[in-house]
Parts: structure tokens; sequence; C-alpha cells
């Protein structure tokens, strides 16, 4: 298939069949007709602004007179450089030169919603699969406008006029588009956009771009929630409760009101808020309170609990999320019968940038700064909680320092604390919500704890011939505005990639849904985190059973999923697969899909005398279609190996009779320069459209390094993080 | 009030001398460049160099700085400075770059004590800096880049 020759209509429908988005967008149809209140805003009044004549052909462009290509970005830039790819989509199909190619924010407004969706929402991978289309349309319909008014000032035809790095020319004339803003205002916006073929492209699927954040990333000017000075603006710094559903009974404000700089004391009920001029004294407020908690309602259960509650639930039938032929009757007829249980704990996001947010409530008015993953959410949350018309918050969306799904909160909790804060406080002044790392790390809203227990035969020839996974775990959409996902008591995002793509004849894949009162939240790349070890894992512990290669086993049963095999084989044959290794090291291999996108890893590790280990080398073998940035694929596989090896490693949040037992880097470790493996990404060539890369390169890891360390050993890993010793 | 001496420039603050040097610079000199991670010494998102040394703002007391020279990110002029900075933009080292600043400056502290580090030395000199994006692959190879601009 040629991506070029779908018009937009096609290219969004082949598109969202498959992907998750589609889903999200029906049931959130329903959330908003609901809440009746997400009218799509009016293109504002002001959207042209008279300001200095800029030539701003649509929403996603625009070109002042001196010369700068202002790309307006709709998606958050979270550091998975969308804000480069989308500008790399614009600026190829407008031959802008790349210098001049700048990016900004879009406000929150339908205009700036994710096409697979009907909200403005970054997630789920969709950024640059969304936007391929209608990016390159805007920077084509820009290019168009542009020399038409060539045309004119010329009086040449416009077949004549070439474009190139910013520069339009023809014959003796030339023109730098800045210099033709003025006159392209004035050009009607052209009916028949024409667009490039892929041998025009000069900026996508090439190496040759800096990234559009890379100057401001090194020079300390990049600006994030946690850097925005306001007029007048407070700091505020909160107590949190001790235990999930505890509520303020008792506070003691005076030992913090005493404090320097502290201006006011707010309570929030389930927390309580110091406001002050600047965040230590503020801080030293916080920590000053006094605070009686009322914890008779609160959740009190410790890990150790939750896992036997688990296992309880791991006996009994759940609701079945896939079913293919009868799993049970070719059990009994199986050779051989493995069975295996995997226990994933709480993760953590633990952004660089602990959550944040700026808040200012004026005249019946809301502003809210942030580092935006949802702003159609947000503003339905915030405009409930106010009573305002969510068209009407008014969000600027800033730079995030990582978010890993954090900041797309579907009750968005941290901004509705801000603004709650900011509400009771009546000050109308802006308010920035702070939290320290403790906070962050015990605010909840983890990747949720899942416990899966699996069951497969093999017949007498060592084939694959019947899966039973029984998953156990919370619902990411339950009691959310997206509820609506989950149907026939299945959160597909709990057991999203159960069983991966093999060709099993009998499959059995059941859910439990467990209602704790521990928040959970999306996590970088979801289900798949555990559905992708479990799988993964189990498959190779299969492959040994039948005797065979756990490559060929697993090749064999993808016969009929090309592009999986496709990332297989690339990943097996750069690693070499195959030839020998010396010592106490080994090779592990996995393959998820998630997200459309394919990603195979071989993970080789050493293992020392005293069982500690090292991973020393992953290669990385994605398919992600299209590949618009290579370098940014690159960087999102690498990192998304360490994002995912870092959880596999130490990842763990435990709690204690409803306490959450971390709350710093000092417990809740993250992988540092030392442990990072030298990892190798290869990407298929391919020209299907576009995918997403900032989710797939986790699932596969943690899988391949545990296969990885049963090939040394011979034992198998079923409770992530992994031992430290082996 | 105190004086600082930052980035080469005399600066009143008005703060108290325990108040951590990270929010001085971040809140009361508006030089927000450097970050705050942890608060405890374990991220190293907010690393200066105080007498050309690298120190963890979040744990140090601005008073412990008065009179000595504190360079951040958006001061570091040095030779190594530039040629990191430099290595840093071409090979695209940030991904969210939140921790950039902090890996930046501990990056140029080890090129000035150490001109050509080993990957040994990077992993000492850099291991108190997280990067939660794990750009790591990158931060090793700008290192040795800018190690190489250096001649
Ligand atoms: S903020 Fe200072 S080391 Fe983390
Ligand atoms: S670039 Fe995101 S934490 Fe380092």
């Amino acid at each position: 298939m040629s991506i070029i020759n779908l018009s937009r209509r096609e290219w969004l429908k082949s598109s969202a069949v498959a992907g998750a988005g589609l889903t999200l967008g029906v049931y959130f149809n329903q959330a908003l007709a609901e809440g009746a209140a997400a009218t799509p805003a009016a293109a504002p009044a002001d959207a042209a602004p008279a300001a200095a004549a800029a030539f701003e052909p649509n929403a996603f462009v625009r070109i002042a007179p001196d010369n700068t290509v202002t790309i307006i970005s709709k998606h958050l830039e979270m550091g998975q450089g969308v804000h480069t790819g989308l500008a790399t989509l614009i600026a190829d199909e407008l031959d802008a030169d790349w210098a001049q190619v700048k990016v900004e924010d879009a406000p929150a407004d339908s205009r700036y919603n994710n096409l697979f969706m009907p909200m403005q929402l970054t997630g789920g991978s969709t950024s640059i699969a969304n936007s391929f289309m209608q990016m390159r349309e805007a920077g084509a319909a820009a290019k168009a406008m542009l020399v038409g008014a060539a045309a004119v000032l010329w009086s040449v035809p416009v077949g004549e006029i070439k474009v190139e790095k910013g520069v339009v020319s023809h014959a003796d004339h030339q023109a730098t588009f800045g210099e033709l803003a003025n006159l392209a205002a004035q050009q009607p916006a052209p009916k028949d956009i024409k667009l490039k073929t892929p041998d025009q492209f000069i900026y996508i699927g090439k190496n040759n771009l800096r990234r559009v954040d890379a100057l401001a990333k090194t020079n300390g000017t990049a600006q994030y929630t946690q850097d925005l000075h306001l007029p007048n603006m407070l700091v505020a710094v909160v107590a949190h409760a001790p235990t999930f559903g505890a509520v303020v009974k008792n506070v003691d404000v005076s030992a913090a009101t005493a404090i320097k700089g502290v201006v006011e004391v707010i309570n929030i009920v389930n927390a309580v808020a110091v406001l002050a001029n600047d965040f230590w004294s503020a801080k030293q407020g916080r920590d000053a309170l006094k605070i009686e908690w009322d914890e008779s309602k609160s959740f009190k259960l410790s890990s150790a609990d939750q896992l036997k509650l688990y296992q309880e639930l791991a006996s009994k039938k759940g609701a079945v999320a896939k079913q293919t032929g009868n799993a049970e009757q070719a059990l009994s007829q199986a050779a051989q019968v493995l069975t295996a249980a995997y226990e994933f704990p709480y993760l953590a996001h633990a952004a660089m940038e602990p959550m944040n947010s700026v808040v200012q409530l004026k005249n019946g008015t809301c502003e809210i700064w942030n580092g935006d993953q949802a702003q159609t959410i947000d503003q339905i949350m915030v405009g409930k909680l106010l009573g305002i018309d969510p068209k009407n918050i008014k969000i600027n969306t800033l730079l995030a320092g990582g978010s890993f799904g954090r900041r797309g909160n579907t009750n968005s909790d941290y901004i509705l604390e801000a603004v709650r804060i900011a509400q009771i406080s009546k000050r109308e002044v802006p308010i920035k919500l702070v939290w320290t790392r403790e906070d962050d790390m015990r605010a909840g809203y983890y990747r949720p704890y899942f416990y899966h227990v699996l069951k497969a035969g093999l017949d007498k020839d060592g084939q694959l011939i019947a899966w039973q996974q029984r998953v156990i775990g919370q619902s990411i959409v339950a009691n959310t505005m997206l509820a609506g996902m989950a149907q026939n008591g299945i959160d597909p995002t709990s057991v999203e990639g159960s069983g991966g793509g093999y060709a099993i004849p009998n499959i059995d894949i059941e859910l439990h849904t467990t209602e704790l009162g521990v928040p959970v939240q999306w996590w970088r790349s979801v289900g798949h985190t555990h559905t992708g070890y479990a799988t993964e894992v189990f498959i190779d512990e299969l492959a040994v059973a039948a005797k065979q290669d756990p490559y060929q086993f697993r090749a064999n049963l993808l016969a009929n999923q090309p592009r999986l095999l496709g990332v297989l084989k690339l990943a097996a044959e750069k690693a070499g697969w195959g030839t020998p290794l010396e010592g106490k090291r080994g090779r592990g291999i996995a393959v998820v899909e998630s997200f459309n996108s394919y990603v195979a890893e071989v993970a080789e590790v050493t293992v020392r005398d005293d069982g500690t280990y090292t991973v020393d080398r992953v290669v990385v073998a994605v398919d992600c279609g299209w590949a618009i940035n290579p370098d940014v694929v690159y960087a999102q596989m690498s990192g998304g190996v360490g994002f995912g090896l870092s959880a596999a490693l130490s990842g763990k949040i435990t709690l204690k009779e409803g306490k959450v037992e971390q709350s710093n880097f000092h417990d809740y470790t993250i992988l540092r320069i030392n442990q990072m493996p030298k990892v190798e990404v290869h990407i298929v060539q391919s020209a299907e459209k576009p995918t997403g890369v900032g989710e797939p390169g986790v699932p596969p890891i943690a899988p391949a390094v545990a296969n990885a360390l049963s090939a040394v050993t011979g034992k198998r890993y079923y409770t992530l993080p992994l031992p430290n010793q082996v | 009030m105190l004086t600082l001496n930052i980035n080469g420039a005399s600066k009143e603050l008005d703060v108290t001398p325990d108040m951590p040097l990270l929010w001085a610079l971040r809140d009361h000199a508006l030089l927000t460049g450097t970050k705050y991670g942890c608060g405890m010494a374990q991220c190293g998102a907010c690393t200066v160099h105080v007498d050309g040394q690298p120190i963890r703002s979040c744990i140090t007391p601005v008073g412990s700085v008065a009179g000595k020279a504190i360079t951040t990110i958006e001061g570091v002029q040095s030779t190594a400075a530039k040629a990191v900075q430099d290595a840093w933009q071409t090979l695209n080292v940030p991904q969210c770059g939140y921790c950039q600043s902090g890996q930046i400056m501990s990056a140029v502290a080890l090129l000035e004590k150490n001109p050509k580090p080993t990957d040994v030395d990077i992993d000492q000199a850099m291991g108190g800096n997280i990067c939660r994006c794990a750009t790591y692959p990158r931060i090793r190879a700008a290192i040795h880049q800018a190690a190489k601009t250096l001649g």
C-alpha cells in the first residue's frame, strides 16, 4: 500500500480501525453527551489576529514577516519528540528551512483534537499517526498560498515557481516566506492540496534534523510548569493524606503560619495546602502543619494481603475477554501442561518533573498552565468543579519534564487539587501547586498491581494447542469519564496483548477486575507492561518444554503475522541469535505488538559468580510503518528500553496497611547510567502508515532480560521486579 | 538579605541562610534552568558549580556559598561547557530535557578535571544524575564527542 495515495478520510478510516483510539473515541462521546459539557469551542473570533500581519493559513502554521515559521503543536512535548515530529511533517511539505522553524503549543480548542478521538489528547502513541496527513496538508496549503502570492507579485505562472528551503523563486525573482507573508494572507485557501511523493521528501524519513527543543533543553531556557513565575504568584505545597481515602479531621496551623513567607493555609478536605511566596517557605509551612486525619474510610491493605486476595480470585473463573476454540478440552488432551503465575507490582511514573500546575481564578474565569496531556478531559473536570463552561477554561500547555501517562489523568487529579486551592483561597492570583518528590511518589495513580495465572498445553510434537490466561487487577478506566471503554466487564487496557499474536487454536483470556482504594492509571505502554511479560516469559518456558529454540518456537507460531515475524527475525539476526556466548552469559528474546507498532528485543546478560548480573546489550527491531524521524525512533526505543529496564530491575511500589512505603529515589530506584546497556536499534523499512513509538519500546525488555537470565540459570522469574541475584 | 556571586554577577537575595541554594536560585534569582527532582541529593537535577566543583544545590544551604562563585546552566561558559552543549545538541541528547541542565553541569565538571574520560570515569562522574527518559547512551556519546572536540 502506498501511504501517500490515501485521501485524508481513507487515511483516518484505515488508521483508526485497528487502534485503541477509535474505542476511546466512541465511549468518550457518550461521556461528552452525559456531561453535556464539552461543546467544541467555536473558532475564536480573533483566530487571525492583526498582530504584525502574520500569515496564518490554518490552525497549525504561522509565518511572520520576520521569516519565522511557527508550527502550532496540538500535542504535548513530554520528551517523545512530537514537537520535532509535527514540525518535520509541516516543514517538509512547506519546504521551509529547518532553521526558521519554531514550535509553540496549541491552546485548548477542538481544532486541535486528536483525529483518532473526539478530544485533545496526547497518548496511546497516536500523535504522529493521527497527524501525519493533517500536518502535511497544513504545510502544503501554506506553501500553495505563498506560491500564489509570488505569482501575483511577479505576474508569472504558479507552475513555474520554485520553493526551496524557505525561499520562493522564479527566474530573476526571489523572496523569503517572510517577505511574502502579507500577500500570502490574501490568497484564497487552496481547494486541491497536492502532497509530495516520498521521493520529494526533504526531512521526512531523513536523519538530518536537530530536535527543535535541543537548544532550549541544553541552555536552561526550556520552560516547564515548574519554571513559571507570574506576577503576584503564590506557591502551594500540600500535605496529602497518609492513606488513600483519608480526610482531614483537624488541623493546627499555628506553627505553619508563623513561618516567614507563609500567606495562608487551606483545608481542601483530603489535603491541606500552605500558600507562600516561594516554594521553600510553603514547604516549611507544610512540614509544620499538625493534622489529625480521619482514616476510617481509607484503604488499609498491605501488599502481602493484596497478593492473597488476588490468588484467591485466580482460582475462580473470570469474565471472558477472549475465547477461541475450546482451551479446557484441548488442555485435557495435551501431552504436556504447564502452569505459571506472575506477579506485577504497582509502579509510579516518577517523571523527573514532579506533578505541578498553575491556576488562576479571576472574575469568574479560569486559566491553567500545565504540561497537559489531556486538555479536553481537564477542561471538563475543571468546568464541572467550578460550574464554568469547559470551553472557557483556558489551558496553556507547557513542556513536560516527562509524563509517561501521568499528566493524562482521567480524574485530572493534581489539576483539580490546584483549582480547589485557588477556589477556596479566593485570592485571584496565580497559584502554583508544586508537589515534592515524596508527594508525587505517594499520590497513587500507579500502573495497577496485576496477577496473572497461565496454563498452556503442548501436543506430543511440541505444538502449542491451548492457552489460558486469567488476569487479575484494577481497571484504569473504571469510575472515570472513560468508563464506557469497559464492555461486558472487560476493561481492554487490562488484558490487551494477552497471548500475543501467536497462532494458538484454543485460547481463553479471562479477567477479574478488582476494586481497591489505590488510584491507578496508564503507565507507558499500559496493559502491555504486564501482559507482554507474562506472555513472552511463558512462551519461552513453553519453547524449552517443547525442546525448541525460543526464537524458532515463536517464529513458527507467527508464520501468519508478517510484521511480528519481521521484527523477530531482524532482532535475532542482528543480535547474532544462535551464536555461542562465553561464560555465564545468555540471550533472551521477546516480541510485542503495542499501539500498532511491532517491536522485538534481544537482551544479553552476564551473570556473576555471586548471582548478580548486568544487562550488557539490547538489540531492538521496530516496525512503526513509515519512520518520520528515524533519530527520534531510535531515542524512543532506547529510552523505552531504559524505562522498562528500570521497572524490571527495581520498580516497585508497596503498601503497608495502606501506606505507600516508598518516597523518593533512594527507595524507588531508577536506572542509572552504569546500568544502561548498549542499545542498537534497527528500523524496518516500511511504506505502511506511521504508527507510534513513544510506548512500544517498553514491553519487550523485561521479558527479554528475564528470558536471558533463564537461559543462564535454568530458573524462571515469575515476579517483577526481578531478583537482585539469580 | 544575602549577597551571592551568581554567574559572575553579584546578587542580593531576600532569603534566609538555611534555604537550599536550589530554591534561592529558582524562586529568588529567577534562574529556573537548575531543576528540582528529589531534594535529597539522589538525582542530580539541581547540579550547579560552586568554585568549579559540581554540587547538589538542593541540599546546600545558601548561606554556606555566600562569597563563592556559583555557576548555573544559564552562566556556564567555559570551553568545556561550549563543547558539551554543542555535543548535546548535535547528538539530540535531550528527550523531556528536565534532567539535562544537571547532566550538562556534571559533564562539564568531569571534562574540566579529566579531558579524556573513559566509560568507567563517565559512570562514576555521571552516576548521580538520573535521567528518567534514559538518554544515557547519548549522554555517554556526547561526553566522548565533547572530549574529542576539546582535543
Ligand atoms: S534535586 Fe538535588 S539531587 Fe535531586
Ligand atoms: S531527558 Fe527526561 S529525564 Fe532526562
